[in-house]
């Protein structure tokens, strides 16, 4: 009996770490198909960003309740995981809490301490169960965010009920446990009652061993497995952001968030236009302007949408929402994923390569109705705990609308005329441009003007 | 103050008479063109006479930055304005820059180094708490403000942009006014719905105006005067108390004008 849950257990280990390993390589995957962009300069500056961010959750105490509740899931997660080493080497050799024996007395004050934080865990993700079910959040409600509708609805609640499964289960196999210790049941050696668990203790009065040992059994594998299959699915779901907001804060913009990256391959052209350079013969004029799928993006772009979970701080910031708009930043990046994931499926259907299908994340994803109603006011960039930039992806998608389909609405096409016969956005004769000076040297004594 | 003689004098004539000003002011489209916002360059250069700055202006050598070109997409059209531009300045060997306009200081400060136009660059908000913490600007009295309450409006490409939170509120503190904030403020501050490029096109089918979002937004302070430091709020912010029919009781100007105002220039 022992010797055949070993195996289930390392049968079942080592197929999670193969569909992970597998997940993973897809995903990196189709992160590098995005264009080329350094960001590892200044070390030290992204990785006190990346402590303060990602590690410090910095930017979620901008709501202090969200922010504490969020950590102390956050805490739990990463805490807990220490736990879950002496339970996968349980699993591997067949023992029974292993530490117990060589951690003598702290044991049971470190298993306290995880319990202290299971139970903040099964709380904050209540309480977060509630906010999305019943009190119903507005940024996350499908019937205001088409975006949400189906499975990032879905996807969104799964994971709490998830955590929510997995704390009880701990919970109520220690207690289990520890009823067990006090029938002296030979596998179960004496830790004492832990500080949470003692109080479910009472649930199992009365129980046989047998029935105790089935329960802490069934509660050990349900946790266990839960972890596994959590895993995997996270791969799959929004929760990524537990793995990418370090990644992703580390490598985010260090400019100034009002800067537009410069273009190259246009400046070239323009020095010639303006004879500041003569013809170079190998000046190489680029495929395509601007970004109409997502291979256009940068790799950065890309591990931002992988990196979204969803919150949708973006999007009840941005003011062309707020005021009924098409555009939601939360949804540009949610399709960049979608596209993405999509892209990635392709690539595995055939053979490692990418097979044209016909569609981009520019039309088939994204609307052009969408892109357009964006004022560039950076609110979702602020706004994001894991550092996502919306709007580096809209303006790219702008570019390829605007130079590559020639296509932006008729008002900034005469804006662009005027500025290209009057270096000015409205149509007002260049020479005309110092008359406002006279108005101030008129109302001085000594007319002084020098306006024309 | 009317003793004065203002002037104002070109980077042409500087060269001419082989003279370097501190500053080069940098008036931009609005301020060049715009009948509302011609008001706010003329209080501005009042202001830098009265304190005696050595200033100079392009005049008609100055051309648009490209803002609205490269944010609706065209960036053929903002580098062609941006390079004439930076030949321009280098030809006058140009050091420092103080604008009125948040989208020509974000452009000229952080995008033109990309095209080799490096720059000292200053909002008029950051220059005027300079002048003002230097003494060079004395605000003495503080009657014309008293009692009165002013609401800063945020504008995206000051604030969230460039992170330049505190120095028009600074410059605000300076008049002895009340100062009231919108609930949205600093980092959170609602954008007027200008940026962009939605400047020069109709707003996308949509609930509500994002001017009128944040018009009311203002008016709920009870402010009598909303203070902005920048042109395409100015015209925001205006034309949402239009709508809301209240320019008899409650006005729009930027902080030059206010500056301007408690001097009696």
């Amino acid at each position: 009996m022992q010797i055949l849950q070993q195996i289930i257990f390392i049968a079942a280990l080592g197929m999670v770490s193969w569909l992970i390993y597998q997940r993973v390589g897809i995903i990196g995957k189709t992160i590098r198909l995005g264009k080329d962009e350094n960001r590892t300069d200044q070390p030290a500056r992204r990785l006190s960003i990346m402590m303060r961010v990602a590690f410090g959750q910095k930017k979620m105490f901008d709501r202090p309740l969200i922010g504490f509740l969020h950590f102390a899931v956050y805490a739990g997660f990463i805490l807990i995981n220490i736990e879950i080493l002496e339970i996968v080497l349980d699993g591997i050799l067949g023992t029974h809490r292993i530490f117990a024996g060589p951690l003598g007395a702290f044991y049971s004050i470190l298993i306290g301490f995880f319990e202290l934080l299971a139970l903040g865990v099964l709380i904050a993700c209540s309480i977060f169960l509630i906010r999305r079910s019943i009190l119903k959040v507005e940024r996350f409600q499908p019937s205001r965010h088409r975006e949400m509708t189906g499975w990032p609805q879905l996807d969104g609640k799964l994971i709490l009920v998830f955590e929510i499964v997995l704390m009880i289960a701990i919970l109520s196999m220690n207690a289990a446990d520890s009823a067990l210790q006090d029938l002296g049941s030979e596998h179960y050696p004496v830790a004492g009652d832990f500080l949470i668990s003692q109080f479910l203790k009472p649930l199992f009065a009365g129980w046989s061993e047998g029935a105790l040992i089935a329960y802490e059994r069934i509660a050990w594998w349900v946790h266990i497995l839960g972890i596994f299959v959590f895993a995997v699915y996270l791969t799959y779901s929004k929760h990524l952001h537990i793995a990418l907001a370090f990644p992703n804060t580390y490598f985010s913009r260090l400019e100034p968030k009002g800067e537009m990256k410069n273009m190259p391959e246009i400046t070239q052209e323009v020095k010639i236009m303006l004879g500041l350079e003569t013809q170079a013969g190998d000046a190489a004029v680029p495929e395509r302007f601007g970004a109409k799928d997502v291979a256009d993006l940068t790799w950065k772009n890309l591990m931002d949408a992988y990196s979204c979970t969803e919150c949708g701080r973006c999007t009840s910031a941005c003011p062309a929402n707020i005021t009924g708009k098409k555009l939601s930043p939360r949804k540009i990046m949610m399709d960049t994923r979608d596209r993405l994931e999509e892209v990635g499926r392709n690539i595995l259907a055939n053979k490692g390569q990418f097979v044209d299908d016909n569609k981009s994340l520019l039309g088939d994803y994204i609307q052009e109705e969408e892109l357009l109603a964006c004022t560039t006011c950076n609110a979702c960039v602020q706004e994001c705990p894991v550092l996502i930039n919306p709007l580096d992806i809209i303006l790219q998608l702008r570019r390829h609308k605007v130079m590559d389909e020639a296509q932006a609405p008729g008002s900034w096409n005469m804006m662009f005329q005027n500025l290209d016969t009057n270096q000015a956005p409205w149509k007002f004769s260049p020479g005309d441009r110092f008359n406002w000076a006279s108005a101030v040297t008129d109302s001085g004594r000594e007319d002084n003007s020098t306006a024309s | 103050m009317s003793e004065i003689a203002y002037r104002v004098p070109t980077m042409a004539e500087m060269a001419a008479n082989n003279e370097t000003p501190e500053v080069l002011f940098w008036v931009g489209c609005a301020g060049s063109f715009d009948d509302r916002y011609k008001k706010v360059t003329v209080a501005f250069v009042k202001i830098l006479n009265s304190a005696g700055v050595k200033f100079a202006v392009l005049g008609t050598e100055e051309s648009c930055t490209g803002d609205p070109a490269r944010r609706a997409g065209n960036e053929f059209t903002f580098q062609m304005l941006a390079m004439s531009n930076i030949q321009v300045l280098d030809m006058y060997n140009v050091k420092k820059i103080v604008t009125a306009c948040p989208h020509c200081f974000n452009t000229l400060k952080n995008e033109y180094p990309a095209l080799g136009g490096n720059y000292e660059v200053l909002h008029h908000s950051e220059y005027l708490q300079q002048l003002i913490d230097a003494g060079r600007v004395r605000l003495q009295g503080g009657e014309v403000f008293k009692g009165k309450k002013i609401t800063f409006h945020d504008s995206c490409y000051l604030g969230r942009a460039n992170d330049v939170y505190e120095a028009p509120r600074h410059v605000l503190e300076a008049l002895d006014a009340d100062l009231v904030e919108m609930k949205r403020c600093r980092t959170k501050g609602l954008c007027c719905g200008a940026g962009g490029g939605q400047m020069f096109k109709e707003p996308e089918p949509g609930r509500k105006d994002v001017n009128i979002e944040r018009i009311e937004e203002a008016l709920q302070t009870g402010a009598d005067t909303i203070a902005v430091a920048c042109p395409f709020c100015m015209v925001m912010m205006t034309d949402g108390i239009k709508n809301k029919e209240k320019e008899q009781s409650v006005k729009v100007y930027d902080l030059a004008e206010l500056i301007a105002q408690a001097k009696g220039l």
